[in-house]
C-alpha cells in the first residue's frame, strides 16, 4: 500500500503493528508453555506463565491508547480506520488468550500434588495443539494481511469444538469411574474449556483480518462442530 | 466482536439505500468547458430529495465547477459551457430557454466566504425576497424572522435587526447568508466551502444548521474536510480530474470505499 503523506502518520501505525506483533508472540508462548507445564506438571513453568501475565496487559494497554491518540490526532479513514478499530479488537483477544493460558498454568499448579489418570491428559495436549497452531495460523495471516489464510482458520474452528466435546465425554467417565478423580479432572474440564475459548480467540481475530482488510464481515453462522 | 461483525453497519444506517429516494437532480453525461478545457468529464449523478450530498476531491477536480452548473453560476462567464443534462425535477436547466432568475431562486447557494451586503440584517434578507415577490410589511417581517429562525440566528440579532450584516462575526454573518437563501424558499441549496473560513464552534453551528435544513431542501456540499463530509453527508461523491470515480453512501465511502483513488485520497495517500 502507497504511503501517506504524513510520514509520521505510517510511523504510529507501524507502533501499533509491532506491539501487536509483540503481544502475539507472548501470548503463544504462555499457551504452550501453559500446556507443556499441564502435561508435565511442571510447577515452575506454570509460574513463569503466570508472571508474564502482566506485560501482556500493559502492551495491551498501550496499544489502546496509542489507538485511541492516532485517531484523535489523525481522524483516520477507511482502511486506516479500520485497521486501527482491528488493532483494538486483536489486542483484546490476545489479551484474554493470554488469561486463558494464565488460567491452566494456575490450575496447574493447584492440582499438581495430586496428579490422576494422566491418560486423561491427552484430549487435552491435543486441544492444545490445535488451539496453538490456530493462534500461530491467526496471527501469520495477521502479519501478512492475508484473508484466506485468516478465512482458513476461520473455517478449522469446529475441530476444537469437536474435540471438546470428546474430551468432556472422557472427562465425565474418569469421574464416575472413581469420584476421588472429581476434582482433578473438573480443573481439566475448565482447562479444555479455556482452549474452546482460545480457538474462539483466534476466529475473532480471523474475523477482524478480513475486516480490516476488506471492510466485509464473515458470514453470520461459521461452522460449527457437534453439539 | 461477532455481534459486530455480522451486523452490517453501513446499511443499517438511518438513510435508505440509494435507489429508494427520489431524485431531485439528476446529471446525466454532463461536460463542462472553460474555453477549451474540458472540466467534467461525462458525469452521471442524482442528488436525492431531502439528503445531502457532499463532494469531495483535490483541488481542481470539478467539485466547484459541478456545483456552478447546478445554478448555472457558469452562465456570468463567456466561454464557459456546459453538454449533457441536469434535470431538476425532471426538466433539463441547461436548456436556452429556462428563466436563470427563477432558477437561481429555486437553487439558492451559499459561497466560501460570507458574503453579507453592506446593508442592515433586516436588508440583507428582505433585499433578495423583493426580487422575487412583492409582499407587505407585516409579510416581510414574518418572512425575514423565520428566515433568520431557519438559519438558527434569530436569537442572536433579533434585537439588532438594523445593525449592519457586517457588524456579525464570520459564522453569524455565514449563517446571515444562508438565512438570505432559505428566505427565498428555494428547493435545492448548494453550499461550496461553507465552512473553511470559519472557527470550529462557528463550523459546528452551520453543520448542525445543514442537519436540520435537509428535511425541507435538497443539498448539495463541496468541502476540502473530509471529516465535515463524514458528519453532514447522507451520499459522498469522490471526483477527480473531472471525473466522478465513486458515489456512494456515506458512512461506506468512509469505511470502504469501492475504488483505491478514494481510499487512497481519503486516507491521506495521495499522490
Amino acid at each position: 500500500m502507497a504511503v501517506h503523506t504524513v510520514k509520521a502518520y505510517d510511523a504510529e501505525l507501524e507502533v501499533i503493528d509491532r506491539k501487536i506483533a509483540e503481544m502475539g508472540g507472548i501470548a503463544e508462548k504462555m499457551l504452550a508453555d501453559s500446556m507443556e507445564a499441564l502435561t508435565r506438571l511442571d510447577v515452575e513453568l506454570a509460574r513463569r506463565v503466570v508472571e508474564s501475565d502482566p506485560r501482556l496487559d500493559a502492551l495491551q494497554r498501550e496499544i489502546e491508547e496509542q489507538a485511541v491518540l492516532t485517531i484523535a490526532r489523525r481522524q483516520p479513514m477507511a482502511v486506516d480506520l479500520r485497521e486501527l478499530v482491528g488493532a483494538i479488537h486483536i489486542a483484546g483477544d490476545l489479551e484474554r488468550t493470554g488469561d486463558l493460558a494464565k488460567n491452566i498454568a494456575k490450575r496447574t499448579i493447584k492440582i499438581s500434588a495430586d496428579a490422576r489418570v494422566p491418560r486423561a491428559i491427552v484430549g487435552i495436549k491435543h486441544m492444545g495443539e490445535l488451539a496453538s497452531m490456530q493462534m500461530k495460523d491467526v496471527l501469520d495471516a495477521y502479519s501478512q494481511r492475508d484473508v484466506e489464510r485468516a478465512r482458513a482458520v476461520w473455517g478449522r474452528d469446529a475441530e476444537i469444538d469437536a474435540l471438546e466435546d470428546s474430551v468432556f465425554r472422557d472427562l465425565l467417565t474418569f469421574m464416575m469411574e472413581d469420584p476421588r478423580n472429581i476434582t482433578f479432572c473438573t480443573h481439566l474440564l475448565f482447562c479444555s474449556k479455556n482452549l474452546e475459548r482460545v480457538g474462539d480467540h483466534a476466529t475473532n481475530i480471523a474475523e477482524t483480518i478480513q475486516y480490516m482488510r476488506t471492510g466485509e464481515t464473515m458470514p453470520t453462522e461459521r461452522p460449527k462442530g457437534a453439539q | 466482536m461477532t455481534d459486530v461483525m455480522t451486523k452490517d453497519p453501513l446499511t443499517s444506517d438511518a438513510s435508505p439505500p440509494a435507489s429508494a429516494v427520489d431524485a431531485k437532480v439528476s446529471i446525466k453525461n454532463l461536460d463542462f468547458y472553460y474555453g477549451e478545457s474540458r472540466a467534467l468529464k461525462d458525469v452521471n449523478l442524482k442528488l436525492e430529495a431531502n439528503r445531502v450530498t457532499a463532494f469531495i476531491g483535490p483541488s481542481g477536480c470539478g467539485k466547484s465547477t459541478l456545483l456552478r452548473v447546478l445554478n448555472r453560476m457558469y452562465d456570468l462567464y463567456p466561454g464557459q459551457r456546459a453538454t449533457g443534462q441536469v434535470l431538476l425535477d425532471g426538466k433539463n436547466i441547461l436548456d436556452p430557454g429556462v428563466d436563470l432568475n427563477l432558477l437561481r431562486a429555486r437553487v439558492g447557494m451559499v459561497f466560501q466566504k460570507p458574503t453579507p451586503f453592506p446593508m442592515t440584517i433586516y436588508e440583507n434578507i428582505a433585499f433578495g425576497v423583493r426580487l422575487y415577490e412583492k409582499i407587505s410589511k407585516s409579510e416581510m417581517d414574518g418572512r425575514v424572522e423565520a428566515a433568520l429562525k431557519g438559519a438558527a440566528l434569530w436569537g442572536e440579532v433579533k434585537d439588532k435587526l438594523d445593525a449592519s450584516g457586517l457588524s456579525l462575526s464570520g459564522g453569524q454573518q455565514q449563517r446571515l447568508c444562508i438565512a438570505r437563501t432559505v428566505a427565498i424558499r428555494p428547493e435545492v441549496i448548494l453550499f461550496d466551502e461553507p465552512c473553511s473560513a470559519l472557527d470550529p464552534i462557528s463550523t459546528a453551528k452551520i453543520e448542525e444548521l445543514i442537519d436540520e435544513l435537509k428535511s425541507r431542501y435538497t443539498i448539495a456540499i463541496v468541502t476540502h474536510n473530509m471529516q465535515q463530509a463524514a458528519r453532514v453527508s447522507d451520499r459522498t461523491a469522490f471526483m477527480y480530474l473531472g471525473e466522478l470515480i465513486e458515489f456512494d453512501d456515506t458512512p461506506r465511502m468512509f469505511t470502504s470505499p469501492a475504488q483505491q483513488r478514494t481510499q487512497d485520497y481519503i486516507t491521506g495517500r495521495f499522490g
